[in-house]
């Protein structure tokens, strides 16, 4: 078998992204989404990373940091709205926010 | 096949088995320690790639703080298993976007010089310099990482800064008002 190359680690993050995004499409409990959007941006993390080492260049690295930064910030805010819809609904599950159908 | 190797094969199973297994289970509390395994070879992986700062990072603030944040909302909101069934078009539709991202993705690989000889191998860390004329040099140590922050990236870690405040007062903001719901405003 051959030794590892960086594009391993692109499949790698290829798959992560794509389980993420199929978590976000088929579930329904809201939060199971947000952490379905945490796993894509970790697929995309290992990208920046990878491609940071192969170019010996820091701003990929960099990057991610500030990833990181607005991931947390997102799970922050994304959990508060949910506290406060579950407070208004007494629910979580995507089909039961169907204010603006019909 | 050397140690990096089986090392690298072994937890990109760990964190793609982990998101598997965190989307199909229907009880959120077993899905958000699936997900703490998967970023947790996340980190793993950081860990071969030689971002040390980031791996730590990974495990502090992914599996640490975010995760933690999930399995108290999971607790305060007692959410129960996923009922019902996962319906079939929203199945089909996701596995299509995924394959046609996919094929995206070999096409890049294919035909970009991505996955060309000359790029395809890893090279020598340099740990002597910091700067190479315009560009920030990749390195193993951390003083490299705060040169990066401090210099190029002055202004977006301003924003970031700034960001984390907005998001503070936000989150504050959002749970006093549901308190009040239905008071005097």
């Amino acid at each position: 078998m051959e030794t590892v190359t960086p594009q391993h680690f692109l499949v790698l993050s290829f798959l992560l992204f794509a389980v993420g995004f199929l978590g976000v499409v088929i579930r329904r409990n809201l939060l199971l989404v947000l952490m379905s959007l945490e796993l894509m941006l970790n697929g995309v993390n290992v990208a920046l990373v990878s491609f940071s080492r192969t170019s010996l260049n820091l701003d990929g690295s960099l990057f991610v940091f500030f990833i990181m930064t607005v991931a947390a910030t997102e799970v922050a805010v994304g959990l508060a709205l949910l506290v406060a819809l579950y407070k208004k609904r007494q629910s979580v599950f995507s089909e039961d926010i169907s204010l603006l159908k019909n | 096949m050397n140690a990096v190797d089986i090392l690298f094969y072994f937890f990109a199973t760990l964190s793609v088995g982990g998101g598997l297994l965190m989307i199909m289970s229907r009880h959120p509390v077993p899905a958000a320690l699936f997900m703490i395994i998967s970023l947790v070879s996340v980190a793993a992986l950081f860990v071969l790639l030689e971002a040390f700062f980031l791996a730590i990072l990974q495990v502090l603030v992914y599996a640490g703080a975010v995760m933690v944040l999930f399995l108290f909302i999971i607790m305060l909101l007692d959410v129960g298993p996923d009922g019902g069934k996962v319906s079939r078009i929203k199945v089909i539709s996701g596995l299509a976007g995924c394959l046609s991202f996919g094929i995206l993705v070999v096409l890049l690989l294919q035909f970009s010089g991505i996955g060309s000889a000359e790029s395809g191998s890893w090279q020598e860390i340099q740990t002597t310099e910091q700067v190479n004329g315009d560009s920030l040099l990749f390195s193993t140590s951390l003083k490299n990482f705060g040169y990066g922050l401090f210099t190029k990236y002055m202004l977006p870690i301003q924003v970031a800064g700034f960001l984390l405040l907005a998001a503070m007062v936000g989150v504050i903001v959002l749970s006093k008002k549901s308190l009040t719901s239905g008071g005097t405003e």
